[in-house]
């Protein structure tokens, strides 16, 4: 056994490999939730997103045989979920977290009404740069088996942030977020921005989603998500709306998820289902120690509802 | 004289308005649930089914029968409490969506409670159950109220990161200290033992749970409409600050209120396992929790609206099973249903007042 020549190293050893994989639906997640957020409004609705995504990319790549087209077909349904949040948001007294929460449920019931057929079925899943050949330990050769869309993710971080701080449409963006009257003073509309960057945020939430399905655990069942993208809604809070730290965020709380399964790797099988529950206890314990009632929170926008 | 006629009329006029209002709490929803029935109509055409047979046997299965109305009503009893359990945070302007994991850890308690005095009367353990399962749903829901107040942490996403939680401290119990090490395939604590069940209303299969929730309503509205509390409550959630300014404390108000409605979420769980599942296992997820919010949402907070709303929920969720088998939909219908729903009701907001405009105007 190749457990035995590495013993207990196996548990950190498999946490991290568990943190490039398992964050990487963490990631796209937060930074499609941190562009919608900067832009002022929360959608709440991405664990929605985040299962119909798996469920189109799933289908798209049993019936067309690509995974890649599957990718682009869960964005594009992450986008018109986001597009039909922003546009039932922009109508007059609509609050955007019971949109979000209305949609979080209506993109789980649909994507499991349409998923039924597909539980079944396997479907080709996406390939995995396999940076480890040099290794001869199985453990190191499976954390350095990394995914592409990982690698995506991993550029799309420090993309966004210079998207954000220097371009003209981040600086249109951050003012929609930080004064929806200045937005408007400049001849902007409001609604329109915060429509884009709520269609951008689902877009990326439907491609976490597909990771789900096409990579880890690379199939499609009801439980295939439970909480991950509410708790990469969380994340952003935590990571100060910024998407570099959105991207250590995510790292942090793959790590977290990935505790459970390392630890029966080695046999310890005690607390299993506590230590599957670490992301939330986790974002929960953040949020107590990070957020406070006295002053909002340093790097958030204004206008976010959330916060007021 | 003038001034007399002129007040009586301002006054008939006042309550013209108010009835608009009323009506259009009324009429506003009826219009998105028969919004949203069209929509899944077509939804399921789309899938090659009739949709006029599907209204049929929503009907049946819901409300055709003498059975079908026990089955919905037997569904609507824990929807109610789960309800409650968003609805009275909302008072205070607070979203709480973590009724599941009131339910699940009000369920726990109950069943721990029970096992832990196997010789003591039925009657004694039933209190105890339902004792355990309002506490410990309450602390649970106040832990979110009370990270909301000392600490700002929102509660709307604490309450959902706690439903994961209680998930999964359940599951760790069943599966470890408290499993019952007959159930194999499905890890489940012992059975609380058939004379601890709380039976069913006489003459029906429906079980008292029905009637802790109708109780549990009508005591919540007379808590927020026709208390001091409640007044009190009402005002921090329209104007925090003016709240703080004459004095109340809303910090006590908020944990009490967060208390009480997972309190009720708790009992919802003590009544899934008191009457119908005899012990606790995963299967009490089944999303009750969720359905709750739903119907919270869709009277409007309101405790009394919430009893009508619930049967109405709880019968499209009776119906499920008579659409699964006729129609051969997938058991995830009702989801796509409710979630419809929940959208249209949201998008319908919008429309308040602008019926009341047209009101003010003829008069």
């Amino acid at each position: 056994m190749a457990d035995a020549t590495i013993g207990l190293w196996g548990v950190p050893v498999a946490v991290l490999g568990g943190a490039v994989r398992v964050s990487t639906p963490f990631l796209f997640v937060s930074l499609g939730e941190c562009i919608t957020e900067r832009s002022g409004r929360i959608n709440l609705g991405l664990e929605g997103t985040l299962v119909m995504g798996a469920m189109c990319a799933y289908g798209t790549s049993y019936l067309t045989g690509s995974p890649w087209l599957g990718v682009l077909a869960a964005g594009g349904v992450g986008s018109i979920l986001g597009t039909l949040h922003a546009s039932i948001c922009g109508l007059p007294r609509v609050n955007d977290i019971a949109v979000g929460i209305a949609l979080m449920l209506f993109g789980t019931g649909l994507a499991f009404y349409l998923g039924k057929p597909l539980i079944e079925p396997s479907a080709p899943i996406l390939p995995s740069i396999d940076f480890g050949r040099w290794s001869d330990v199985p453990q190191v050769r499976a954390v350095l088996k990394i995914n592409v869309l990982f690698l995506v993710g991993v550029a799309l971080a420090p993309l966004l942030v210079w998207a954000l701080n220097t371009t003209r449409w981040g600086l249109i963006l951050r003012t929609a977020g930080e004064s929806a009257d200045a937005a408007r003073a400049m001849g902007y509309s409001v609604n329109a921005i915060r429509l884009r960057a709520t269609m951008i945020g689902g877009f990326f939430s439907g491609i976490g989603g597909s990771f789900l399905s096409l990579v880890y655990p690379g199939n499609w069942n009801e439980g295939l998500s439970s909480g991950q993208g509410i708790t990469a809604v969380a994340l952003v809070i935590f990571a100060r709306w910024n998407p570099m730290l959105c991207f250590w965020a995510s790292l942090l709380f793959g790590g977290a998820a990935a505790l459970g399964p390392a630890l029966q790797s080695v046999g310890i099988s005690q607390g299993y289902y506590l230590f599957n529950a670490a992301p939330y206890m986790l974002t929960l314990l953040i949020m107590i120690i990070t957020c406070s009632p006295k002053r909002t929170l340093a790097g958030a926008p204004a206008e976010l509802s959330i916060i007021k | 004289m003038k001034a007399q006629k002129q007040a009586s009329l301002s006054a008939a006029r006042a309550a013209l308005n108010r009835l608009g209002d009323a009506a259009e709490y009324v009429i506003i929803p009826a219009l998105a649930l028969v919004a949203s029935l069209i929509l899944f109509g077509i939804f399921v055409a789309l899938f090659g089914n009739n949709a006029l047979d599907l209204y049929f046997y929503m009907y049946q299965g819901a409300f055709g029968t003498w059975f079908s109305w026990q089955n919905t009503l037997t569904r609507s009893a824990p929807l109610i409490l789960t309800a409650l359990c968003t609805a009275l945070p909302a008072q205070l302007g607070m979203v709480i969506i973590g009724g599941e994991g009131a339910l699940l850890t009000g369920a726990l308690a109950a069943t721990a409670a029970a096992l832990a005095m196997p010789t003591a009367p039925p009657f004694v353990v039933q209190i105890t159950m339902a004792v355990a399962g309002i506490v410990s749903g309450g602390l649970w829901i106040a832990l979110a109220g009370g990270l909301r107040h000392y600490r700002g942490v929102n509660e709307t996403i604490s309450s959902l990161l706690l439903v994961y939680i209680a998930l999964a401290i359940l599951n760790q119990l069943v599966e470890g200290p408290m499993r019952d090490p007959t159930s194999l395939n499905k890890p489940s604590t012992r059975e609380i033992g058939a004379e601890n069940m709380i039976g069913t209303i006489p003459g029906t299969d429906i079980h008292w749970g029905f009637a802790f929730g109708i109780v549990a309503a009508v005591l919540a509205y007379v808590l927020i409409y026709h208390t001091v509390f409640g007044f009190a409550a009402r005002v921090a959630g329209g104007n925090i600050r003016a709240a703080k300014v004459v004095g109340l404390a809303v910090g006590r108000l908020i944990l009490v209120t967060c208390f009480l409605a997972g309190g009720a979420g708790g009992l919802a769980g003590m009544v899934e396992v008191a009457a119908v599942q005899g012990r606790t296992n995963a299967n009490l997820a089944v999303g009750y929790g969720f359905t709750g919010i739903l119907v919270s949402f869709l009277a409007r907070h309101n405790p009394l609206a919430v009893i009508p709303v619930a049967i109405l929920l709880g019968g499209i969720g009776a119906s499920g099973g008579l659409l699964q088998r006729r129609l051969g939909l997938p058991d995830a219908s009702v989801f796509v249903l409710q979630g419809i729903i929940f959208v249209t009701v949201l998008m319908s907001e919008t429309l308040y007042g602008r019926f009341r405009l047209s009101a003010r105007k003829a008069a």
